[in-house]
């Protein structure tokens, strides 16, 4: 090629393709465990803040991954009564609860047709090992309703394989509606005050439109019940992350 | 007349579901049998309930023993779940399950399926032969 004033000019190559590898990039995910947030009240933040030292001390020896309601977890705890002194437990967490060193979760399973539900505490030394089989999120916060579910919806292989998730990946929510076993439930779960999205309603219409007259619409407005946790947890996030990180 | 409806063959599952209380087994429970016993398993139209627990309280909890009123007659039974939540790290069943028992603490079944507690192998010495026969632990 020839430019304008006749000189041949030296071969530019094209410019390279550039691939953003979201992986590489280190986009990561921001989970700040619930149990980390301190509840309203009037106690002295110091309680709170001895508290977090501990549970970030036992984190930095003991990997707790991140996982919501509604995932597949194994746990394994040290048991003298065991054979191999380890019990292995699979099941689905239906609920997180407690905060700080005394947060637990319940995972729920059903073996040889029986329904069984193990409280484990986050902190307790004697765990040795959570391991997160599938990430799903589901709609509910709260999946205490699969107590009353058909039992399929809560039978989850004891052998099952870890299904693998990339980092960045967002955590995808499976929105399963569950069906129920017929009524008596444990708790009335169409009313609106559990605000249950996963369960499809198989009552009639007129049963529907009874459980609303229990409704308090005026509680979503009521402005002493709020609790705005984003800067608390802007603060604990930054002390948590720093402290992980040494 | 609700509790007719409600109540199927005490030999399927479904009968635990019938109220929805959590608590531990005293008298008058209704009570499912978990072994492979013919007293255990055979349909009667009264469900198995609980007429005494041997304990200084009358609440029985996993690992005591109870006296079952099924198809009239006494037989003893051990507790081996029940629907209370108990310490943490424990089980809690979804129906309050009992194993039938001699008097001398020999088990009238043959074999357990329903997953069984860790928590009875502490008191290996009353329950051996229960144990022997149980398949799945939790």
């Amino acid at each position: 090629r020839m430019s304008s004033d006749g000189k041949p000019t030296k071969f530019q190559p094209p410019p390279k393709p550039v691939i953003i590898d979201k992986q590489k990039l280190g986009v990561e995910r921001r989970f700040l465990s619930p149990e980390f947030i301190p509840p309203r009240g009037r106690t002295d933040p110091l309680k709170f803040y001895i508290e977090r030292k501990d549970m970030i001390q036992r984190r930095k020896v003991f990997n707790i991954p991140e996982f919501y309601v509604g995932h597949i977890l194994a746990v394994t705890t040290a048991d003298p009564h065991a054979n191999d002194k380890t019990n292995r437990f699979v099941g689905i967490c239906i609920q997180r609860g407690g905060k700080g060193l005394g947060a637990t979760f319940v995972l729920r399973n059903v073996i040889e047709d029986q329904g069984v539900e193990v409280c484990y505490e986050l902190y307790n030394p004697r765990i040795q090992a959570i391991e997160v089989l599938k990430l799903e999120k589901r709609l509910d916060d709260n999946l205490t309703y699969l107590r009353d579910a058909l039992p399929e919806y809560s039978t989850f292989d004891v052998n099952m394989k870890p299904v693998s998730h990339l980092e960045h990946e967002e955590i995808p929510v499976n929105k399963l509606q569950v069906r129920m076993k017929p009524k008596p439930w444990s708790k009335r779960w169409e009313r609106p005050k559990y605000n249950i999205k996963g369960i499809k309603f198989e009552l009639p219409a007129k049963k529907m439109k009874e459980a609303q007259k229990w409704s308090q619409p005026w509680l979503e407005f009521d402005m002493l019940r709020e609790y705005d946790t984003s800067k608390l947890e802007e603060k604990i996030w930054k002390e948590v992350s720093e402290e992980l990180k040494k | 007349q609700g509790l007719l409806r409600r109540a199927v063959s005490h030999s399927v599952l479904s009968f635990a579901s019938i109220t929805g209380a959590r608590r531990a087994i005293q008298k008058l429970t209704r009570v499912r049998v978990v072994d492979n016993s013919t007293l255990g398993n055979t349909p009667y139209h009264r469900p198995p309930r609980c007429i005494h627990v041997y304990n200084k309280t009358g609440v029985g909890k996993v690992g005591d023993k109870i006296l079952l009123a099924i198809k009239g007659e006494k037989k003893k039974a051990l507790i081996v779940g029940h629907k209370m939540p108990g310490p943490s790290m424990t089980p809690r069943f979804d129906s309050n399950n009992v194993v039938l028992i001699e008097d001398n603490g020999n088990p009238v079944g043959t074999r357990i399926k329903t997953p069984i507690p860790y928590i009875l192998r502490q008191r290996e010495g009353e329950f051996s032969k229960v144990l022997a026969i149980a398949r799945n632990f939790v």
